[in-house]
């Protein structure tokens, strides 16, 4: 849906410097978002500041954060998945299935991991390999997956996972640092470096600008792209796993609408939805205040469909603030 | 013989009718008149909505708030006739209809005036009109017993043979293809999807025109609210939950392009119909209505390939151009 702007475009005469470019920044203007929230949570629970509230609080984003990841790259090349949520729902699915057929642990670990990359491979070859728009593929794939889920549950449930399973979802790496958020903290690493210090996040990011260039510079653009899809539906995988084994149980509706909450955190982290910008440290950002905002309305004892209703505020008005604003400025300069 | 299968509409009536042969070979009675026609109006609201998501898919749009939309007119038709059920009905679906234009129109607003990018938009407007019903509902159900007998007949009132829930979805269908055809307007829709820059040079608005089109998708919605919430006789929160996805299947089934600028209103129709037949068909041959959704989303992928392969094919190529935009 990436379209060229009908406007002029204009180029500065001089460059700012490293400094004001930093302070103008989307990510400082989220740090500074995160902090005001936290300060006014912290005012407004007597609760909020305990460390183990807190640890708790961090549930409420890890697992989407790290589908956010591997969504920002997807986004900034200029594609879509919208197909993440039921990627959850198959693989619990099959993990559950595994389960009634005696799987152990790892076993578990391997058929939720796998299950997620070939639904990412599905969603790629569908996209590079048949050239289809993202968007109604994984429209497309949506369905099928959770339909997937659906013909093999029903309303059916699987339960009885193994006691060991529950280290994923439930287990703490040290005093209130959970096993997801250390995973949170391992993968927010790992994808910043890949799209910050890598040539393959340069060519992520040189797709997403002008994919004919990419492609005329020598980008293995449909390579690239289907890498991309995979690794979403590897984080898929690993989301799967983190939430059935918190949940110990898997049903066909698990993880419903957390498409629209992966990709509001990533738009929120200030990557452009028509591709070629973002950093992954605004999506870390980004999830923490979608984490603490929901979860200083929790404490608050506020509906969780409100808070919806706060985050697609939040969506639509840090998109269409700064775009304001940068109108109200051009008006007074003339 | 190459020419007809490459034309989506008639594509589509084989492939509905080769689906209602199959069907009839297991359960004979599913093809009779009387049982079509009721196959026809339980697609009626799909075939509205779609009607709606076609002209903002044309203008390279997307409204994804669209069920959500629906649910919340439904909720204040709901809620209008609970507390006064003496106000004529034609007064709650005007008002319903002009809620959903309004509705429409912050989608469109928001796409035209801030250029912030639709599926953005509409995804964050999807969850504040979700939540804005549980806001104005608490949550409570309104049910059969709080709505007037008047509210709930409407739909199913028969006229001429057929329920008024049908006869409203031909008037949309006609009213919709006269405005494609037949207005400036219609034919704008077209030209801001197949070429914006060029629909600005031939003196078109590109925002205005994606606003109405949000506005005509909105109103459509506001009315399927009301037959919605009347032809199940409940309103809560999460109704239609996920219906978006149904409207804009039936766009892609119907040939509509998700790139702007291509489809027609037969297609949307024939989309929606092609989904209506399959859910009504489910139970009938005995498969699990847990199916229904694999199957939709196999038909999405199919019907997106079939798409991507007949745009595909459009005159020469004169100037040498790398795939995909």
């Amino acid at each position: 849906m990436a379209e060229a702007r009908l406007s002029p475009r204009v180029i500065p005469d001089r460059l700012q410097s490293r400094g004001s470019r930093v302070l103008k920044s989307w990510e400082s203007l989220l740090l500074v978002v995160a902090v005001l929230i936290f300060t006014i949570n912290s005012f407004a629970s007597p609760y909020f500041l305990d460390p183990w509230n807190l640890s708790d609080a961090t549930f409420n984003f890890t697992e989407k954060a790290m589908i956010a990841f591997a969504m920002a790259l997807v986004i900034i090349s200029g594609e879509i998945d919208l197909s993440v949520a039921s990627i959850i729902a198959l693989s619990s699915t099959a993990m559950g299935l595994a389960v009634t057929m005696g799987a152990d642990t790892p076993m578990l670990v391997v058929v939720g991991l796998g299950t997620g990359l070939l639904c990412g491979a599905v969603n790629g070859l569908l996209i590079t390999g048949l050239g289809l728009p993202s968007i109604v593929v994984t429209i497309g794939t949506m369905s099928l997956f959770r339909g997937l889920s659906f013909i093999i549950l029903g309303d059916q449930a699987f339960t009885g996972y193994p006691a060991s399973f529950a280290y994923f979802g439930q287990g703490y790496v040290w005093w209130v640092f959970s096993f997801e958020f250390a995973l949170f903290v391992l993968f927010a690493l790992i994808y910043s470096v890949l799209l910050h210090k890598t040539n393959f996040g340069r060519a992520v990011y040189a797709i997403g600008n002008n994919q004919t260039a990419a492609l005329f510079s020598g980008v293995r653009v449909g390579r690239v792209k289907f890498i991309l899809f995979l690794l979403t539906g590897l984080m898929a995988g690993i989301a799967s796993i983190c939430l059935t084994s918190r949940l110990g149980s898997t049903r066909p509706s698990i993880a419903l609408g957390v498409e629209l909450e992966v990709v509001t955190m990533v738009v929120l982290g200030g990557v452009s939805i028509l591709g070629g910008s973002g950093t992954i440290p605004g999506v870390v950002l980004a999830a923490f205040i979608m984490g603490m905002v929901t979860f200083g309305f929790g404490l608050l004892n506020v509906p969780g469909i409100v808070m919806s209703i706060f985050i697609g505020v939040l969506l639509i008005s840090v998109i269409a603030l700064p775009i304001l604003w940068a109108r109200a400025r051009r008006r007074v300069a003339h | 013989m190459a020419k007809i299968l490459k034309n989506r509409e008639i594509l589509l009536v084989i492939a509905i009718a080769a689906l209602l042969v199959a069907i009839t070979l297991r359960f004979p009675g599913f093809v009779a008149p009387a049982n079509l026609a009721r196959v026809y109006n339980d697609t009626s609201i799909l075939i509205i909505l779609a009607l709606g998501q076609m002209a903002v898919i044309l203008t390279r749009c997307i409204d994804l708030s669209m069920a959500a939309n629906l649910a919340l007119c439904g909720m204040v038709a709901a809620m209008i006739n609970a507390a006064f059920p003496g106000v004529p009905i034609p007064l709650v679906i005007l008002v319903v209809v002009a809620l959903g234009a309004l509705l429409g129109s912050i989608n469109g607003l928001l796409v035209w005036k801030l250029d912030i990018p639709p599926i953005v938009v509409t995804l964050g407007t999807l969850t504040i009109y979700r939540g804005t019903i549980f806001l104005l509902s608490n949550g409570a159900w309104i049910n059969a017993h709080q709505m007037s007998d008047a509210f709930k007949a409407l739909p199913r009132a028969p006229l001429a043979g057929l329920p008024v829930l049908s006869w409203l979805s031909v008037l949309a269908i006609a009213a919709v293809y006269l405005l494609m055809t037949r207005t400036p307007v219609g034919r704008a829709f077209f030209a801001v999807g197949g070429n914006p820059h060029a629909a600005v040079y031939t003196g078109i608005d590109v925002g205005r025109t994606r606003f109405l089109a949000y506005c005509l998708s909105g109103a459509l919605a506001g009315l399927s609210g009301y037959l919605w919430v009347s032809r199940y006789a409940v309103a809560y929160v999460d109704i239609a939950a996920g219906f978006e996805l149904d409207i804009i299947a039936a766009c892609v089934i119907g040939g509509i392009s998700i790139a702007g600028g291509i489809g027609s209103v037969p297609g949307a129709v024939l989309g929606a119909l092609f989904l209506g037949v399959i859910k009504n068909a489910l139970p009938v041959v005995n498969i699990s209505p847990f199916a229904q959704l694999a199957i939709s989303g196999t038909v999405i992928i199919i019907a997106v390939a079939v798409n991507a392969r007949t745009e595909k094919r459009k005159g020469r190529v004169i100037l040498k151009k790398a795939e995909a935009v």
